[in-house]
C-alpha cells in the first residue's frame, strides 16, 4: 500500500533530510515512525502525500507511482490518504460538522449521504453532541478528534498521522491512539509518526526509526528498550 | 477485508456540481456578508467608478436624443428664377416631390412669401409701396436622409441645384454638423472615461480578491491537504469577485437612478420653457441589464486575474 524505495530528500542548500529511505507497508498494515525531532518524520509523511517531491527514489502508493505525479492529479491522490496533523490544522470559522465534511464536499457527495456519513464518524470519535459547535470551543483532545474524523470521513484506504497526540495528555493520547487501531483493524493501512516511545511500544506495532536521515529495520521494541530509543 | 473509497455515479457527479456552484454561489456571499464594512466599502468604489461612465452614458443618450429631434429641422430651399410662373413652381414641386430622397416638399409662392414676412418683420407699409414684389418662389424641401447623413443631404441639394428652374439652393446644416462633430468628441471621452474605470474595477476586485487569498491562506493550504482541487478553492474567489461586480452594478445603476430623479423635475421645467414635450431618459431595461452584466463580467475578471496569479502559489508544506 505504501512503497518506498531508495528514496532521498534534499531541500536547496541543505543537507540531505533523508537518504536512502526504503520502506514497505502492505494493505491493512499499521506501523509507527518514531526518531528525534528534525529525524525527517514529518518528512517522510509528507513524501507519502505529495506534498513534497523526493529527490531521488520511488513512492508507490495504493500501486499508482507518484513519484512524479502531474500537480493536477495530487488532489486525487490525497482523497486516498486521511492526513492527521499535530495542530489540527481546522478551519476555525466554521462548525465542526462543516469541518469533518469537508472532504465529502470537495469529492462532490450528496447532501444526505454527507449527513448520513458525517453522524457515523462523529460518533466514532465520541463528538456527536458537538457537531455544530465551533472548533475553537473545544479542548485540544477534542480538536484532534475532529481532525481524526475528518480524515477517515472519506473512508480512505491509507491514514497518516504526525504526532496526533503530541499536545494531549497520556490517557487522552491512549484513547487516540486506540481509534487508529480501530480503524486499522476495518483494514485502513496506518502510519503514525510519533515520539511517545512509551504509548507505541505498548502496542505491538512495527516501529521503524529515523535517525539522521537513514531508516532504522522495524522492531517490536520491548517498553525497556523505549526508554533509550526516545533519548 | 478491503475498504474502497466510495465513488459517486456521473449522473450524481453532474448533479453534484451543479449543486457545488449554487452551494458555492451562497457560500461567497455569506462570506461577504460576514465582513459587511469590508464588502460594503468595497461595493461602494465600484458602485462609484461604474456609476459615472454610467451616468455620462444617459447624459449622452439625452443629449442625442434632443439632437435628434432636431434632425427633422434640416431643409433646403429652393429658390426659383425671378419671373417663373406659378404652374411651373406647381409642376416642379411634383417633381421634387416624386424623388425617392424626398420626404416632403412644401410650396411658398412669391405671394406667401411676401405676405409672411410683411407680417414678420412690421415693414408692411414699406413693403405696400413696391411696385412689383421682389420675393421669388421658393420650395421648401426635407430630405428623406436624417441630418446625419450629411453627404447624403448634399448629394440631393446638389441635384436640386442642377435643375433648370432653380435660381439658388440653400442648405443650412453647418452648427449641425458641428453640434454633431461635439457629440461625436463627448462620446469618445465618455468611452475613454469608461474604459479607464472599467479597468480600476478590475484592478479593484483583483486587489480585494488577492487579500482574500492572502487571509485564507491558511484554509487554502489545509483544503489542498484533503484533497481540493485548484477548481473547487478557485470557486469562491471568483463567485466572490462575481458578487463585488454585481452588487457593485446594482449600487451604480441605484445611484444613476438617483441622480435622474432629482433632475427630472428641473428637466421638465427647462423643456416647457422650450415648448418641448421632452421627457428625460433613464437606464432603460436593457441598458440596465447591460449594466449589471458588464459589472458581473468585471468582477469575474478582476478575480480571474488574481485568483491565477496567488492561488498556484499557495501549496502546503
Amino acid at each position: 500500500m505504501i512503497l518506498l524505495q531508495h528514496v532521498s530528500k534534499r531541500y536547496p542548500g541543505t543537507q540531505e533530510v533523508l537518504g536512502q529511505v526504503n520502506l514497505h507497508l502492505g494493505r491493512s498494515e499499521m506501523a509507527f515512525l518514531t526518531g528525534p525531532s528534525g529525524a525527517g518524520k514529518s518528512t517522510l509523511l509528507k513524501l507519502i502525500a505529495a506534498i513534497e517531491r523526493p529527490s531521488r527514489g520511488q513512492i508507490v502508493i495504493d500501486g499508482q507511482n507518484i513519484t512524479h505525479l502531474p500537480r493536477r492529479r495530487i488532489p486525487y491522490l490525497r482523497r486516498k490518504i486521511g492526513i492527521i496533523f499535530q495542530d489540527h490544522h481546522l478551519l476555525y470559522d466554521r462548525t465542526v460538522f462543516d469541518n469533518v465534511t469537508l472532504p465529502l464536499v470537495i469529492a462532490g457527495f450528496g447532501h444526505r449521504e454527507i449527513r448520513r456519513r458525517a453522524r457515523a464518524a462523529l460518533d466514532k470519535v465520541g463528538l456527536l453532541k458537538k457537531e455544530q459547535a465551533m472548533p475553537i470551543t473545544l479542548s485540544g483532545g477534542e480538536q484532534q478528534r475532529v481532525g481524526i474524523a475528518r480524515a477517515v470521513i472519506n473512508r480512505p484506504p491509507i491514514l497518516l498521522a504526525d504526532e496526533p497526540t503530541g499536545n494531549l495528555d497520556p490517557e487522552l493520547s491512549a484513547e487516540i491512539m486506540g481509534l487508529f487501531e480501530d480503524f486499522n483493524r476495518v483494514g485502513v493501512t496506518v502510519l503514525i509518526a510519533s515520539h511517545d516511545i512509551d504509548l507505541i511500544t505498548r502496542l505491538h506495532r512495527p516501529i521503524y526509526r529515523l535517525a539522521s536521515g537513514l531508516l532504522l529495520a522495524p522492531s517490536q521494541i520491548a517498553p525497556r528498550q523505549g526508554a533509550a530509543l526516545a533519548r | 477485508m478491503r475498504r474502497r473509497t466510495q465513488r459517486p455515479g456521473v449522473g450524481d457527479r453532474i448533479n453534484a456540481y451543479l449543486r457545488e456552484h449554487v452551494r458555492i454561489l451562497a457560500f461567497s456571499l455569506g462570506r461577504l456578508a460576514r465582513a459587511p464594512m469590508a464588502s460594503l466599502m468595497t461595493t461602494a468604489v465600484i458602485g462609484i467608478a461604474l456609476a459615472l461612465p454610467a451616468g455620462l452614458y444617459v447624459l449622452l443618450n439625452n443629449l442625442q436624443a434632443v439632437t435628434g429631434d432636431w434632425d427633422g429641422t434640416v431643409r433646403i430651399s429652393l429658390f426659383l428664377k425671378p419671373g417663373s410662373p406659378v404652374e411651373a413652381l406647381r409642376t416642379l414641386a411634383k417633381r421634387v416631390r416624386a424623388r425617392d430622397d424626398v420626404a416632403q416638399v412644401q410650396i411658398i409662392t412669391a405671394q406667401q412669401g411676401l405676405e409672411e414676412f410683411k407680417r414678420s418683420s412690421g415693414f408692411d407699409t414699406a413693403l405696400e409701396s413696391l411696385e412689383e414684389n421682389p420675393l421669388p418662389h421658393v420650395l421648401v424641401v426635407s430630405p428623406s436622409a436624417s441630418g446625419r447623413d450629411s453627404a447624403r443631404v448634399e448629394t440631393l441639394a446638389r441635384a436640386l441645384r442642377q435643375l433648370p428652374e432653380v435660381d439658388l439652393a440653400q442648405l443650412d446644416m453647418e452648427w449641425l454638423q458641428r453640434l454633431y462633430a461635439l457629440l461625436e468628441i463627448a462620446r469618445r471621452v465618455v468611452m475613454g472615461i469608461a474604459l479607464m474605470l472599467a479597468l480600476a474595477v478590475l484592478l479593484i476586485v483583483g486587489n480585494t480578491i488577492r487579500l482574500d487569498i492572502q487571509n485564507r491562506r491558511a484554509e487554502i493550504e489545509v483544503t489542498k491537504l484533503i484533497g481540493a482541487t485548484n477548481g473547487f478553492i478557485r470557486r469562491p474567489f471568483l463567485y466572490g469577485g462575481v458578487w463585488y461586480g454585481l452588487l457593485g452594478g446594482i449600487l451604480a445603476w441605484l445611484m444613476v437612478s438617483g441622480a435622474l430623479t432629482l433632475i427630472e423635475t428641473p428637466v421638465e421645467r427647462l423643456a416647457g420653457l422650450y415648448h418641448s414635450q421632452y421627457r428625460l431618459l433613464g437606464l432603460g431595461a436593457s441598458d440596465s441589464l447591460t449594466l449589471f452584466l458588464l459589472a458581473t463580467l468585471l468582477g469575474l475578471a478582476g478575480s480571474w486575474v488574481a485568483v491565477g496569479r496567488h492561488l498556484r502559489a499557495i501549496e502546503p508544506r
